[in-house]
C-alpha cells in the first residue's frame, strides 16, 4: 500500500477567521510572539497499490480542494504496512 | 398546464419542503428530485435548496456536486434550464463552476439568522424578471458559511457585466465582498443566492412575501420562452 498526504489551505489572500480566532486566543496562554495562524487540512489517501500521482493531483484538483479559494500541496512516498 | 419545477432533496437538505411549497404558492407544481437520481422528469426548472448535503464534508457543497443529479443538472444549466441555488444551493452551484466564487466561513465566524434587507441589482435573469431595478425587498439569512469571495478580476467582472443580482444593503451579515448576496452566471438562467427567499412565502410565517418574487419570475421566464418556441 502507498500512502500519499494531501494538505488543502487556503490561499494567502483569502482572510482565514479560524486562524484569526485562534491567533486571537493565544494571548490568553501567554504567548504573545505568534503574528499569523493559518489552519488548512490534512487528507491522507492510501492506495491498494503503487500511488499514480497525476491522479492524486486530479483529485486534489477536483474533490480535495477548491483551487478559486484554496492551494494544495502533495507529499508522497510513505509505504504503509499492510 | 401548469410550470414544473424540480426541487432536489440531498442528504442533509433542510428546505427543500419549504422550496417545494413556495413553488406551489407561486402557482407551479413543485417536484420532488432525489440526489442520487439522475432523470429530472421533464422539470422546467430546477431549486437546489438550502441545508447541509453530504453533512458540508470537506467543503459546502463539494460532494453534493458530484451527486446523480447534479450531473444532469450541470449539463442542463450549460443548455439554458434556469436553476436557482439558495444558501447550499448556491455554494453546490461554486463548487459545480456553474457560477464563479467560493463561499467561505463568515467573517465574524457566528451562525448569523435574521431578517435581511436586499437589493435587487438586476432584472434580466430568469429568476429576477418580475422585481423593479434597485427594489429592496426583505428576507431571511440563515447561514455560518455564507461570506462571498472571488478574485478582484471575477468580481469586477461580474460588475461590469451585471451579474450580481441582489446586493445586501442596511448591513452585510456575513462579510461577503462587495455585500454580494445572489450572482448569475452569463446567460442569465442560473442564480445562487444566499438568503432565504423561500421563507418569505407567507405572512404568518416570514417577515414578507418578497421572496415569491423569484417563483413569480421563473414562471414568467418560461411563459416568455413557451410562446416564443416556433410551432
Amino acid at each position: 500500500m502507498a500512502r500519499v498526504v494531501v494538505d488543502v489551505m487556503l490561499k494567502p489572500e483569502i482572510l482565514d477567521p479560524q486562524g484569526q480566532a485562534v491567533a486571537n486566543a493565544l494571548p490568553r496562554l501567554g504567548v504573545t510572539d505568534v503574528t499569523s495562524v493559518r489552519i488548512g487540512r490534512r487528507i491522507e489517501l492510501e492506495f491498494s497499490g503503487d500511488a499514480d500521482l497525476d491522479r492524486v493531483r486530479e483529485i486534489a484538483d477536483k474533490l480535495l480542494a477548491n483551487p478559486v479559494i484554496e492551494d494544495f500541496t502533495i507529499h508522497a512516498g510513505e509505504r504503509v504496512e499492510a | 398546464m401548469s410550470m414544473r419545477i424540480g426541487v432536489v432533496t440531498f442528504p442533509g437538505s433542510l428546505d427543500d419542503g419549504d422550496a417545494a411549497r413556495a413553488v406551489r404558492l407561486a402557482g407551479a407544481e413543485a417536484v420532488r428530485l432525489w440526489h442520487a437520481d439522475p432523470d429530472l422528469h421533464g422539470v422546467d426548472a430546477v431549486v437546489l435548496p438550502g441545508g447541509f448535503s453530504y453533512g458540508d464534508y470537506l467543503r459546502c457543497g463539494a460532494i453534493a456536486r458530484f451527486s446523480a443529479a447534479m450531473e444532469s443538472i450541470i449539463d442542463a444549466a450549460k443548455g439554458g434550464l434556469p436553476v436557482l441555488g439558495i444558501c447550499n444551493g448556491f455554494q453546490i452551484l461554486c463548487e459545480a463552476h456553474l457560477l464563479p466564487g467560493a463561499l467561505t466561513r463568515n467573517q465574524h465566524l457566528h451562525f448569523r439568522n435574521r431578517d435581511q434587507w436586499l437589493k435587487v441589482e438586476s432584472t434580466s435573469t430568469a429568476w429576477t424578471g418580475t422585481f423593479t431595478d434597485g427594489q429592496e425587498i426583505l428576507i431571511p439569512v440563515k447561514n455560518g458559511e455564507g461570506c462571498y469571495v472571488a478574485d478582484q478580476r471575477t468580481l469586477d467582472e461580474l460588475e461590469a457585466t451585471g451579474r450580481v443580482v441582489a446586493r445586501y444593503i442596511r448591513g452585510n451579515p456575513n462579510g461577503s465582498q462587495r455585500d454580494i448576496a445572489a450572482i448569475t452566471n452569463e446567460r442569465g438562467n442560473v442564480v445562487g443566492i444566499m438568503p432565504h427567499p423561500e421563507h418569505a412565502v407567507e405572512a404568518l410565517t416570514g417577515p414578507s412575501l418578497d421572496g415569491l418574487g423569484l417563483f413569480a419570475s421563473v414562471l414568467a421566464h418560461l411563459a416568455g420562452k413557451t410562446t416564443a418556441v416556433p410551432a
